[in-house]
């Protein structure tokens, strides 16, 4: 009975209030009222309270007024016998503590900065289980999956199994759903996290296991982890606790799994939940709340067997999830793909310097190739010993009418994460240098190389099937013929590069559109151009052409750019006529080459993003992977919350890594010669590009007059450095004109 | 020569059979009573009097002195052209839609001037011209402002500020009275309804200019030789009603809210068995909580409760009878004694100190009863007196409400002493949750932050709950007292039809029980009473008085706005009924739901059936206009059904009549949502 629930939770929800208030008397009384309270490099303050309420907690002292709103949220207890309704009242209590769990980690992290290790994956041998708030590199990176539909929500999972194999098995299961798996709270004194290590499987963000706290309370994180999506990728604004909570309820497919007994506080956590639209799935006999309304279905679903429970809670959450059922031995989807083969789990490998390992798509005729025919010339990894190495080459061929040349560097850009797919097998790397390592677990599971020819056949048809007819996959292990296909492949690379990097926007007249986003950011749209990727770094102009062959009615479709309007800013008729219309009016143009004239919408999940800098009158740029400061005053968080969310802010622009060494990067503001600072980690990783095109642009020591933070973090640290370099920004006409 | 006439002998009147009056036991044991003490009620008059069976057919006309003229219908029906006429020559279908037309005006009067009366309070109270009246829920000012026009923000600098409350309230005032008489536009209210009902409005030229002149109209209209057209006679019935509706009632509902508080769920408990013997009893009756809300106040006040202690007694009982009972019920808790047809039977307890009363549905033999008593009868309005000599007129000034409400309490506490022996309280009473409304219902619905109509929305459309109904209205003597009220009520939830409930209907519905939330367990249909238990409602929400009925009105507007079942009130699996109705504001209830497209069954008798073809066009016609019709049962079970029946037929236009089906959203799906 729904009494019992709101009766018990009511009870939580007071128990939980009262003990965050105590948590923050005890603090006051020992650390200064200004003392700093945060989830480490994150933006948007405690992100639950922020986006619900609007309140800023930035001290200590700050957690009086959402405690003081948490308990006047508290509704009355509910009476035996011709009480007053309490639906209400229940999910009111359930916010209430869903607002004191948050502050009481919040707390923790003040008495105990060191207990959480904010990180993608836990540090098991240092006894640090628990990774706590994700920070915001991690949310930019995972976010984005949500974003594109590689995850299509989250299982939040309190409490601990039966046993380890049990919370093996639902675990599994969820990831070969590609749903991520928070996790939280214990039972019985253990909890699935522990289960799963137990069990032996990899947990932290990089296999969507995240173990997020041992306490009820570190639920919250995956609450915040949601509100925050929201904000950073629907660009809901803070404190529009309506439109928060029913973005979560339409977009993001998150439901709750309590294994043990539901006491009172795991009882008003679930209540809390029910305000997101996340149901919860027992496995214990509790009330249940099957009527439907705040959450799409139901709300509380009891007595749920345990090999029943993953499918039964997508259901109740109305995901359909679609898992690829393809014939290996072993588990197969997007969960595995950082799963990683360490050295005591590695049984043999290929490539990454001990051996030649190579990758090649190619179009074939249709008569020429077979579809299906997988064929390994060579030994297979039965005929090796452990501890031994392979070489590899990996030489797919692909037929079909639609298909064409251009495609087939996309289709090999596949083989990465495929092959990453293959639960106990890591790959690394691409082209001539890519590196597999394959793990005991597998070996032992029966995994052999015919198995990666099954994968990329059958996933190229799934993912493919517009433009291929056929897959035919040769495994070569014969070091002769890798050498010979390493040599064949090489030509073909090089031909390819510089086919892709003399093209420029004046070949094509077409422009594509990508509103993959757009289930998560509304209102952006990006137009992607030959020399101005897609801010996401994942989409070039020929992917989202492919994308579009491929998908005729999908998020990529072509843009006719029409008449030109301004060459140097790089505006089209065409294309303004299409945002105009996409952004339903809010915007009416922008320009692909200038970030201080409309520039173009940049949504959340842009790479880097480049702001201006006055004083040294040139632009600074920084990845989403550097949290410190910057010289335009902002963190990549701060400035990602402030240009975000699909608007056009002058002085400011979204863009890709490749995009910063792409002959049209903000040409109408001077182009690459601007860039004054970016951080080292970004300098370095496009180092090669760089030197390239500062070649190219006339400034071959380019690379060495840009400041990173070892030179400054701000303008006036930067700009005598700049000085001394003969920074070429310098001697340009004025950035603001 | 003369004529013998035999003198018939006197006649002993007959007496009420208690069992066949009321299927109460406390009105059934004071019915009895009442026969052992020798007092007289309606009851009793009712099987002496039969209805005059010429006016209950709608066809007499008494709008001159050629007539009156009776037209009544012949035994068999009308056979070819029906030739009735009166001597000015006004055919059935005028005589029957002038008489109808007046109880329009009679009903919206009542309503509309008993929202005058709030809102001339209310503009004392913005004024600041007395203590006793407030500002009390500013939220809701808030929200009824920009509804009549009022700015609640103001620029201050090129910045968006807050304005003045006390700001706000003044202008609120201003053009709250403003709609009883201003000389051009229309009814501000009017925009409330959803934009397609308006428009329907509109088109039909059926949107109030002002309160006051729909209803002077209808009189005009009606008198002798004027508006000889019945469907332009019903169209000014819907003017006025509309005027009534979502005019007179809504503001009264309104300012009585932002004065006195909007209601949130209570408990309480209704029926005689409230009254108590130790205590000094006093019984508010009427419809204006204005008074009434003063005499809550003072009764908790120190001085009334020492002073009710020096006089013996163990305190004050408050309690009262038809809308006044549901106004002080709905805020403060003070649970009503009975509905009204219960109005003479507190009395006969004995135990009745003194009756307060201001306005509607108060019988005059109330002061025949309380010359039986010691019962102090005082009237308090200056428009409602009673002539018998043993009733005394306190006149009520909103200048000094407190003292007024004191001179009147220590009137009843004096009174205390002067109980005789015949003291009888029946023990019936029951628990009942009441107070529910507009805002309290979308709270409940979801909370703070997920408070919306879709959630009730969302359970109609998967089918737990069939549709809505509004069950509402008075008691009737000419039926047994609250028996079709509550066996249609039961056959709703059976069915799993949410019943929303006011006036003296929710009493009879308190009384007997269907107000709590266990009821539903056991008496609606597994999907209901799924929903009941989650939410923790009761099937049968009372929503106040019946003014009150504009919350209504505005739920099934939210309902329209939640989406997902149409984009007008007529779309909804919804029906609206008043099961034992007999006061002309219930006509104007009736013509203004279905006026605003509710399917409307009366029950007993609705005096149109002598002008087949008038009614015809009430019952069958007017949905073309409106989208909604009338409709009457005399069986409440195929009243009920009638309704289900409209239920279900809305239900499989709106393609929800199939089981729904679960989707499940892949990535597409999800891509494709709306921004």
């Amino acid at each position: 009975m729904s009494k019992l629930v709101a009766f018990a939770a009511i009870q939580g929800g007071y128990k939980v209030v009262s003990t965050a208030e105590g948590e923050f008397n005890k603090a006051l009384a020992s650390f200064n009222a200004d003392s700093k309270i945060e989830f480490p490099n994150t933006g948007y303050y405690l992100p639950v309270i922020y986006s619900l309420t609007g309140m800023k907690v930035e001290t200590l002292e700050d957690l009086k007024k959402p405690l003081e709103f948490a308990r006047g949220l508290l509704p009355p207890h509910v009476k035996g016998k011709n009480h007053l309704p309490y639906l209400g009242p229940l999910l009111d209590a359930g916010m209430a503590a869903i607002f004191s769990y948050e502050i009481l980690e919040a707390l923790r992290i003040l008495r105990e900065p060191d207990y959480y290790l904010p990180q993608e994956d836990p540090d098991i041998d240092a006894g640090k289980l628990w990774v706590g708030p994700a920070d915001d590199i991690i949310l930019r990176k995972r976010g984005v999956e949500f974003v594109d539909g590689t995850a299509p929500g989250f299982a939040a999972v309190v409490g601990s199994c039966p046993d380890p194999e049990t919370a093996k098995m639902i675990v599994e299961d969820y990831q070969k759903k590609n749903l991520y798996i928070f996790c939280a709270a214990h039972h019985n004194g253990t909890s699935v996290i522990e289960q799963l290590i137990e069990a032996g499987v990899q947990v932290g963000w990089s296999t969507r296991i995240v173990p997020f706290g041992p306490d009820i309370s570190s639920a919250v994180f995956a609450l915040g982890f949601a509100n925050r999506a929201a904000m950073a990728f629907g660009g809901v604004q803070p404190g529009d606790y309506k439109k928060i909570l029913h973005y979560n309820k339409d977009r993001v497919f998150a439901f709750v799994n309590a294994f043990g007994d539901i006491g009172t506080e795991w009882g008003v956590a679930a209540a809390g939940c029910v305000n997101w639209g996340f149901p919860t799935l027992a496995d214990t006999d509790i009330p249940e709340i099957l009527p439907t309304g705040i959450c799409t279905y139901e709300h509380v679903v009891a007595n749920v067997p345990h090999d029943e429970i993953c499918q039964k809670s997508v259901e109740v959450r109305g995901l359909k999830v679609t898992v690829s059922e393809i014939d290996i031995p072993c588990s197969f989807g997007p969960a595995f793909e950082g799963e990683r083969v360490r050295g005591a789990d590695l049984y043999c490998q290929m490539g990454g310097g001990k051996t030649q390992a190579t990758e090649l798509v190619k179009m074939a005729d249709m008569k020429e190739i077979e579809d299906a025919k997988v064929v390994v010339d060579g030994p297979d990894v039965g005929d090796i010993k452990e501890g031994e190495t392979l070489p590899l080459g990996i030489f797919v061929q692909v037929a079909g009418r639609e298909m064409q040349t251009d495609f087939e560097p996309i289709l090999e850009r596949q083989i990465h994460h495929l092959i990453n797919y293959i639960q106990g097998i890591m790959h690394i790397g691409q082209r001539d240098i890519a590196w597999i390592r394959v793990g005991k677990g597998a070996i032992e599971k029966g995994f052999t190389i015919k198995d990666i020819g099954v994968v990329l056949h059958a996933k190229f048809h799934q993912d493919f099937g517009k433009i291929l007819d056929k897959v035919q996959v040769t495994l070569i292990t014969d070091k002769k013929k890798v050498d010979a296909l390493t040599k064949t492949a090489r030509a073909e690379y090089k031909m390819r590069d510089e086919r892709v990097e003399k093209m420029t926007d004046e070949d094509v007249e077409t422009y594509y559109s990508c509103t993959l986003c757009q289930s998560f950011a509304p209102t952006h749209v990006c137009s992607v151009s030959p020399e101005r990727t897609g801010l996401c770094g994942a989409y070039n102009w020929m992917d989202c052409k492919a994308s579009f062959e491929i998908n005729p009615t999908g998020p990529n479709q072509p843009i006719e750019k029409g008449e030109c309007i301004d060459p140097v800013l790089g505006q089209w008729k065409g294309v303004n006529e299409f945002v105009n219309k996409a952004s339903r009016g809010a915007i009416t143009h922008y320009n692909f080459y200038s970030m201080v004239i409309d520039p173009m919408t940049t949504c959340g999940c842009c790479e880097c993003i480049a702001a201006m800098l006055p004083s040294c009158n040139g632009v600074m740029t920084v990845g989403r992977d550097y949290t410190g400061d910057t010289p335009c005053g902002m963190k990549f968080t701060t400035l990602a919350g402030v240009m975000g969310g699909g608007a056009s802010s002058p002085g400011f622009v979204g863009h890709s890594k490749f995009n910063i060494t792409q002959g049209k990067f903000i040409k109408g503001d001077g182009g690459l010669l601007r860039v004054v600072w970016m951080p080292k980690i970004l300098k370095e990783e496009i180092k090669e590009r760089l030197e390239k095109a500062g070649k190219a642009f006339g400034v071959p020591d380019l690379y060495d007059k840009i400041a990173d933070e070892t030179v400054g973090v701000t303008e006036e640290e930067i700009l005598p450095w700049l000085q001394e370099k003969d920074h070429p920004a310098l001697k340009m006409d004025p950035i603001i004109g | 020569m003369a004529e013998i006439t035999k003198k018939k002998p006197a006649k002993t009147p007959k007496l009420a059979d208690p069992q066949m009056a009321s299927i109460d036991v406390a009105s059934q044991q004071m019915i009895a009573r009442s026969h052992e003490l020798g007092v007289e009620t309606v009851f009793d008059r009712a099987v002496n009097m039969k209805p005059c069976n010429i006016g209950i057919q709608g066809i007499c006309c008494k709008n001159c002195a050629m007539g009156p003229c009776r037209l009544p219908l012949p035994k068999g029906g009308i056979e070819g052209e029906d030739e009735r006429k009166g001597l000015c020559g006004a055919t059935p279908n005028t005589i029957a839609a002038r008489n109808f037309a007046r109880m329009v005006a009679a009903g919206a009067a009542a309503h509309s001037d008993h929202g005058r009366s709030v809102a001339e309070v209310f503009m004392s109270a913005a004024r600041k011209e007395t203590d006793d009246y407030k500002i009390k829920d500013v939220a809701r000012l808030l929200e009824v402002a920009p509804h009549l026009g009022v700015a609640t923000k103001v620029e201050v600098d090129g910045e968006e500020k807050d304005r003045d409350i006390d700001e706000i309230a003044l202008e609120v005032a201003e053009a709250a009275i403003n709609e009883w008489g201003k000389p051009e536009g229309e009814l501000l209210y009017a925009k409330r309804a959803p934009a397609p009902l308006y428009e329907k409005w509109k088109k039909n030229g059926v949107i109030p200019r002002n309160i006051d002149r729909e209803v002077v109209e209808i009189m005009h209209r009606t008198h002798m030789g004027v508006d000889q057209d019945y469907k332009n006679l019903v169209k000014q019935c819907t003017r006025a009603s509309l005027a009534d509706g979502w005019g007179g009632s809504m503001l009264a509902t309104d300012l009585q809210d932002i004065m006195f508080g909007t209601p949130y769920p209570l408990q309480s408990e209704a029926n005689i068995g409230i009254m108590k013997e130790d205590h000094v009893n006093v019984i508010v009756h009427g419809h204006e909580p204005v008074l009434s809300e003063m005499i809550v106040a003072a009764s908790q006040t120190k001085e009334m409760l020492d002073y009710a202690k020096s006089k013996g007694a163990n305190g004050i009982q408050l309690g009262g009878i038809c809308c006044t009972a549901n106004e002080i019920l709905q805020r403060h808790g003070v649970p009503p004694a009975g509905n009204f047809l219960q109005q003479e039977l507190v009395i006969v307890t004995g135990a009745c100190d003194a009756m307060v009363v201001d306005v509607q549905c108060v019988f005059q033999n109330l002061a025949n009863v309380a010359k039986c008593f010691h019962t102090k009868l005082i009237t308090t309005h200056p428009i409602a007196k009673m002539e018998q000599d043993n009733v005394i007129h306190i006149e009520f000034d909103e200048h000094h409400a407190l003292e007024d409400a004191k001179r009147i309490l220590k009137l009843a506490i004096d009174n205390f002493e002067k109980r005789g022996t015949e003291v009888m309280i029946p023990k019936q009473k029951a628990t009942q949750i009441a107070g529910f409304g507009v805002e309290s219902i979308e709270y409940h619905l979801g909370g703070t932050f997920r408070g919306t109509y879709y959630t009730l929305n969302d359970n109609i459309i998967n089918g737990r709950i069939r549709g809505i109904a509004g069950v509402v209205g008075c008691n009737n003597a000419r039926s047994q007292h609250n028996n079709e009220c509550i066996t249609i009520i039961k056959e709703l939830i059976k069915n799993d039809v949410i019943v929303l409930t006011t006036g003296c209907n929710a009493i009879a519905c308190a009384t007997h029980g269907l107000l709590t939330p266990e009821t539903a367990a056991v008496y609606c249909g597994p999907g209901l009473a799924e929903v009941c238990e989650t939410v923790g409602i009761p099937p049968v929400l009372h929503l106040g008085s019946c003014v009150d009925n504009s919350r209504i009105l505005l739920a099934a507007t939210e309902v329209v706005k939640a989406g997902g079942l149409g984009n007008d009130i007529c779309d909804l699996p919804a029906a609206g009924s008043a099961p034992e109705w007999m006061s002309e504001k219930a006509i104007s209830i009736g013509q203004y739901f279905v006026s605003s497209g509710v399917y409307t069954v009366f029950g007993g008798v609705l005096q149109v059936n002598g002008a087949p073809v008038f009614q015809d066009y009430l019952f069958n016609e007017l949905e073309k206009v409106y989208g909604g019709k009338w409709d009457m049962y005399t069986n409440p079970m195929d009243h009920a059904h009638a309704m289900i029946a409209h239920i279900d037929k809305k239900r499989k236009e709106l393609g929800i009549d199939k089981a729904r089906e679960r989707v499940l959203m892949d990535m597409a799906d999800r891509q494709a949502l709306e921004a």
